[in-house]
């Protein structure tokens, strides 16, 4: 018991220290500006539902597309040691293909938008095949080989929507993205949390997190170990086109439209960011996909707060930007090297007393 | 030193290639073949061929940008290619492009072809004063349309305009008709600088500088539904008074009326929050008519009533700049007919 108290301290939390450390200070910054900043209230919406609403529900419900495609980039960048830039334009042409097959039927029933999001599913996925086959089999650098898609997604998915803006609206679309009637937690928060188990148990029955790693540490010695290299940075970028699909879908599904140009516009960027303030080595090999999820959390809740300070949106990202240098500059390894140095330092001095004393 | 010397010679000696090979381009334009028109663009489309026409049929050439700019451009076109058909007794050459110098080729390729007007929705304004001359030394009379160009008037027979900020005033008189008796508004801006985003937001500045209207919050959401959907959240969260939405497309104000539906404030017709878009979508409309938005605003892409009028002299140019009628439909007024005709996209 004592040993696992003194492991956290000593050890802090490990990779999430920074993550937490900086959701805290967040938190603390915004309950001396303003303690009503977390409240939650219990309304009911047009459609008559009771649901939670208040700034802790837009936070978490807005990060919901970041942290899907944070947990896939999480794979992908442990695996490649790079990063996929393409994941806003793929996930425009997931969006895309997914209203699409819902226009071609009459109605839209539960099926059909099963059908949909199998549709979507495909694409991105394809589309993640493709990026991963220019990684893992012609070793071309991530951010060069998804270059490609990032150039050309949102004209792909221009011309799945035959150059307008389409609409759909049911009620099952809303409850994507929106509310169940009789659940007041909004929808897209579910599907995190569904998606982040998913993960879990995947992790848990088969070896995919270990051979990532190894992967990622060192390619040839896991590829001297009987491991195949190239499927397993293959399928990372696979796994991350089922995020973007995922992600794709509950923005859609939020307001029933798709608008090829501005749809998850720049995620990616926030995407690589979430996983990097997790705690995560753009580097590849160990990774925790909890800190990127929390990143993402990091990441709304920043905006969030900077909204409601009224800043303006065109200085929000400078003033991001200000937090994430030092977030980063905190995480860095010299800072870290230096921090243990220290601790280890005064912990050295502390023991010299106490033994003084003993004697 | 040597080698210096030698790259200094060798970026003079491509300065000078490049300097010739434009001039030799430009030279020849003016003799130009027909085919430069044709091969130059992405999509080139030509009506029936009625080459020698002592029949009557005016020759049309339209330099356009493509449809798939925009929605607004897509209806641009087809108002275009429904104006000028065959029926009307018109012969329609279309040209379309982003570019300015493949526009510039396109236009000299009309201009050799023997068109009887050519109309241009320049790329750029910049460029197009050796084309116009040439068009008016073969007598062809050139409308310009949705675009000005920095030529002289004189070479222009007239060019049918938006006027951007009109869009506004509009949006903004219809907003001070409806008397309410306090207006708290929440400003949701374009991508700023944007044409769009200039001529929406001055009207409404107006008013929040005379203080007839509140501003409660004014930010950019640089066009995205979603973005227009967190600023609103971040309002209705603050718990400020707010009764009317002013967004400057369609896309946001659906972003925010998403906002206002999860925290169950009514909207539209008989609701609490007054909801305003621009650019008239098909889709927007239909908001409109189940009155669950109020108003939404149009900068114009039919031009070409105008200009076809003008051509067959069924009306005469007042001046050298007409500017569009823009349109703005009410929620209580619109009607199906409003949708079918004006709306844009499907």
């Amino acid at each position: 018991m004592k040993s696992k108290f003194q492991k956290i301290f000593k050890g802090g939390l490990g990779q999430l220290t920074i993550p937490i450390i900086a959701i805290l200070i967040l938190v603390i910054f915004n309950l001396i500006r303003d303690p009503s900043f977390f409240s939650i209230s219990v309304t009911h919406n047009n459609d008559g539902n009771i649901v939670l609403a208040g700034n802790l529900i837009s936070i978490i419900n807005a990060a919901s597309e970041l942290a899907v495609l944070a947990m896939g980039m999480t794979l992908v960048t442990a695996a490649s040691g790079g990063q996929d830039i393409s994941v806003g334009a793929a996930a425009a042409i997931a969006g895309s293909a997914f209203v699409s097959m819902l226009k071609s039927g009459s109605t839209i029933t539960g099926g059909t938008v099963l059908l949909a999001f199998f549709y979507a599913c495909l694409f991105a996925m394809a589309f993640g095949a493709f990026n991963g086959t220019l990684v893992a089999v012609f070793k071309i650098q991530p951010m060069i080989a998804t270059l490609i898609l990032y150039t050309c997604g949102r004209s792909i998915a221009y011309w799945i929507n035959g150059g307008a803006t389409p609409t759909v609206s049911s009620p099952i679309i809303t409850a994507i993205g929106s509310f169940i009637p009789g659940i007041p937690i909004p929808t897209p928060v579910i599907i995190v949390i569904v998606v982040a188990i998913i993960f879990k148990l995947v992790f848990h029955f088969t070896s995919l997190e270990l051979f990532t790693q190894s992967v990622g540490i060192n390619e040839k010695a896991a590829r001297l170990n009987g491991i195949n290299a190239t499927w397993i940075k293959l399928l990372s970028f696979i796994i991350l086109g089922l995020c973007v699909a995922v992600a794709g879908v509950i923005s859609v599904s939020r307001l029933g439209l798709i608008n090829h140009e501005t749809i998850l516009l720049d995620v990616e960027m926030d995407a690589i960011l979430a996983v990097a303030i997790g705690g995560n080595s753009l580097g590849g090999g160990k990774f925790k996909i909890s800190g990127s999820i929390i990143g993402a959390y990091v990441i709304h809740m920043l905006t969030i707060t900077l909204y409601a300070m009224k800043v303006s949106s065109t200085d929000v990202k400078a003033y991001k930007a200000i937090v994430i240098i030092l977030l980063v500059v905190i995480g860095s390894p010299v800072i870290k090297s230096k921090f243990t140095k220290r601790m280890t330092q005064l912990k050295n001095r502390k023991t010299k007393v106490s033994t003084k004393g003993a004697l | 030193m040597k080698k210096r010397l030698k790259s200094i010679l060798m970026t003079g000696v491509l300065a000078m290639s490049m300097f010739l090979t434009a001039c030799g381009s430009s030279g020849g334009d003016k003799g130009g073949d027909s085919t430069t028109a044709s091969s130059g663009g992405d999509k080139t489309t030509e009506a029936a061929a009625t080459k020698d026409d002592a029949t009557g049929t005016i020759k049309v050439g339209v330099v356009n940008n493509p449809p798939s700019e925009s929605g607004y451009r897509e209806a641009n076109v087809k108002d275009m290619e429904a104006v000028f058909s065959a029926e009307n007794g018109y012969e329609l050459k279309t040209f379309y492009s982003l570019k300015n110098d493949e526009q510039l080729q396109a236009a000299q390729g009309f201009i050799t072809e023997g068109v009887d007007y050519l109309l241009v929705s320049a790329a750029e304004t910049t460029g197009w004063d050796e084309v116009l001359k040439n068009a008016q030394e073969a007598g062809i009379k050139v409308y310009l349309f949705d675009r000005m160009i920095d030529v002289d008037e004189s070479l222009y027979e007239a060019a049918v305009v938006s006027d951007m900020s009109a869009e506004g005033d509009l949006a903004v008189k219809w907003l001070l008709d409806q008397n309410l008796p306090e207006y708290n508004v929440i400003h949701i801006q374009g991508a700023m600088g944007s044409d769009a985003q200039i001529g929406r937001t001055g009207a409404l500045d107006e008013q929040f500088a005379s203080g007839k209207m509140n501003k409660v919050v004014q930010q950019t959401a640089t066009w995205d539904e979603a973005e227009a959907k967190k600023i609103v959240e971040s309002v209705i969260n603050s718990g400020e008074k707010f009764n009317v939405i002013y967004a400057e497309n369609d896309g946001m104000a659906k972003g925010a009326v998403a906002a206002l539906d999860e925290a169950g404030i009514t909207h539209g017709v008989d609701g609490d929050v007054i909801v305003m878009g621009f650019d008239c979508n098909k889709w927007a409309l239909r908001e409109l008519l189940a009155k669950k938005w109020n108003y939404d605003g149009q900068c114009s892409p039919f031009q070409a009533q105008i200009i076809s009028d003008l051509i067959q002299g069924k009306t005469t140019a007042s001046s050298k700049k007409i500017i569009n009628e823009e349109k703005g439909f009410d929620a209580t007024t619109i009607t199906q007919e409003d949708i079918d005709t004006y709306g844009l996209g499907e």
